[in-house]
């Protein structure tokens, strides 16, 4: 079992087609690392050991006949956010306690096919809303690299069973940063992919406009592998792209010489983390001696992103959850009439934050202010994406951090919503762009923490994002695991 | 101040919330704060910009009128805190004399 944690899916897929290890064993490696660690990190908000193990007999099954696909046998944990067949999804929210979801989202019934092993369900904020899994009503997730601290959000479950070797790899899913800014608070490869890439059937519904399903990972190579089997059209998502799904894997190992690097002199911001600075700029060194070119740009509206955001995501968000009426599934508090009961159910099924976003939402879509804040707002996507396409026309692929601070600790925003929601200042215009957008690991902070470089592409170029994060990764050798995990 | 205890009382009822008095006052001074920030979209000259609300546009996606399988009633109702039957079961909705 020795050396089991640095292996990439590729290469454990080599070792199951040899049976020089079952799905079995493998399996049971990482549910015995759950054991051992989980109480410590939260992330897993239930694990399924039964079916973990069913699904690696079924795997080995496969294997024994000389058949399977890229994640046969491969043991994975999922954000409690993707539907899965006969299966609680809680979505970290009192109000879907007990809701046993009918059918497999697109995403899950595709890896089945592909042949997983579902170690379990990952922590989250709840319903995707926050920055640090705080949000979450069940459990708070720590930073695998210091207890102390948040691992990120809303996907912090995701990331921190990464990160702590507690999964060879998860999904997550990104509105404003929800990969790729736990991705890179815990030190782990995260991607966002484009827009309707990855289908979004059977994703509980934040905001439907900006959410999108990826991997975290250790590896850059773990991630292409990933996306491989989740993207691609699907007549279930009518936002689906019905575009071919290229080998992303092919793309891993080509140099990036000749690639242009825009560099936004608008994120490089005052209050940055000198160390952040420091690590982003000297990534941007490694690109340029690798070959690439280094072109400074301007993305002139960055600024007015996050309000932008936050009045799109609520005012959708607001419409979204209006779904959950004590009706249907989930929790229902008893009332004297529906309205009461309504009132009732959704008070006491929904957490703060959901109640914040919900009234600001609504607020944003009432009569008399809808043109002031959700029409401005639109238009303001219109000239943020703009700026996208322009700096596109210079450079190939945007670098940035992807969070100002590496990460901070429990607790530290929890009362202050508007300095939480600042900080995913660098990752949200790629949702608002509908962009694709990935966190790699560049560097530690001087207290040892983990910080993300951001690397974004043109639409559907997720294959330059990958080759390029493959090179940084390699030149940079990082450790992945802390030490009192690995 | 943009925002008072009225406006959030009466957007709460819009979004079916029922707020307690401590709700009340944190979400007002919160979303005060929160729309104050808001405004700087304000600043911006918008005139004559489209809004944008898919990035990647998809216009009239069309598929095939079949019939394919569908939920099978138990799966459909199965979630439900209360039903009848097939049926979902709510309180009153009509005030019946």
């Amino acid at each position: 079992m020795e050396g089991l944690l640095a292996k990439d899916i590729v290469e454990l897929r080599s070792l199951l087609a040899r049976k020089e290890i079952t799905s079995v064993e493998l399996t049971r490696f990482y549910l015995e690392r759950i054991k051992k660690h989980d109480d410590a990190i939260q992330s897993y908000l239930r694990v399924t050991e039964d079916l973990a193990i069913n699904m690696a007999e079924e795997a080995d099954k496969k294997l024994a006949r000389g058949e399977g696909d890229l994640l046969t046998g491969i043991p994975l944990g999922i954000k409690d956010i993707l539907c899965t067949r006969d299966m609680e999804t809680t979505c970290a929210s009192q109000i879907l306690r007990g809701f046993i979801a009918p059918y497999d989202a697109t995403v899950i019934q595709r890896m089945k096919q592909s042949g997983f092993s579902h170690l379990g369900r990952l922590n989250m904020d709840e319903f995707a809303m926050g920055s640090s899994t705080e949000n979450s009503s069940f459990q708070v997730t720590k930073n695998p690299w210091d207890l102390a601290r948040i691992p990120g959000g809303s996907s912090g479950g995701s990331a921190a069973a990464v990160a702590a070797g507690l999964c060879v790899a998860a999904l997550g899913t990104d509105t404003g940063g929800s990969i790729r800014q736990p991705a890179s608070l815990c030190g782990t490869v995260g991607l966002k992919p484009t827009y309707g890439r990855v289908s979004r059937y059977g994703l509980v519904a934040f905001a439907s406009s900006l959410d999108q399903i990826g991997p975290i990972t250790r590896s850059v190579k773990d991630a292409a592998a990933l996306l491989q089997v989740i993207a691609g059209h699907d007549s279930m998502d009518s936002t689906s792209i019905p575009q071919p799904v290229p080998d992303y894997l092919s793309y891993i190992g080509r140099d990036i010489r000749g690639v242009r690097i825009g560099i936004p002199r608008e994120y490089f911001i005052e209050g940055m983390d000198q160390d952040v600075r420091q690590a982003v700029e000297d990534a941007i060194k490694m690109f340029e001696r690798n070959g690439a070119t280094a072109v400074p740009i301007t993305l002139p509206h960055t600024e007015y992103a996050v309000a932008t955001y936050y009045v799109i995501c609520t005012a959708e968000a607001s419409s979204n959850l209006a779904r959950y009426d004590g009706v249907k599934y989930g929790f229902r508090a008893p009332g004297k009439d529906i309205i009461e009961m309504y009132k009732k159910t959704r008070s006491a099924g929904f957490g703060k934050e959901v109640k914040r976003r919900i009234i600001l939402g609504t607020y944003v879509l009432s009569s008399g202010y809808y043109d002031a804040y959700y029409r401005k707002a639109g238009q303001v996507r219109t000239l943020l994406k703009a700026d996208f396409d322009k700096a596109f026309e210079q450079c190939d692929l945007v670098l940035t951090p992807v969070s100002p601070t590496t990460a901070f600790r429990i607790g530290e925003k929890v009362e202050d919503p508007l300095t939480m929601y600042l900080s995913d200042i660098f990752t949200i215009p790629v949702n608002l762009a509908g962009l694709p957008g990935m966190s790699v690991p560049c560097g530690f902070d001087r207290l040892g923490l983990p910080i993300g470089l951001q690397i974004i592409g043109r639409p559907l170029e997720e294959p330059l994002m990958l080759q390029a994060a493959h090179v940084f990764e390699t030149e940079m050798k990082l450790k992945k695991i802390p030490d009192r995990f690995a | 101040m943009k925002v008072t205890r009225d406006v959030i009382e009466h957007v709460a009822h819009l979004g079916r919330l029922e707020l307690d008095p401590d709700e009340i006052e944190r979400y007002t001074a919160q979303l005060d704060a929160i729309l104050e920030y808001m405004d700087k979209l304000n600043s911006l000259d918008t005139s004559g910009v489209e809004p944008t609300t898919h990035a990647i546009p998809n216009v009239n996606v069309f598929r095939e009128d079949q019939v394919t399988e569908s939920f099978p009633v138990e799966a459909s109702v199965g979630n439900a805190p209360e039903r009848k039957g097939s049926f979902f079961k709510v309180p009153p909705i009509i005030e019946v004399e």
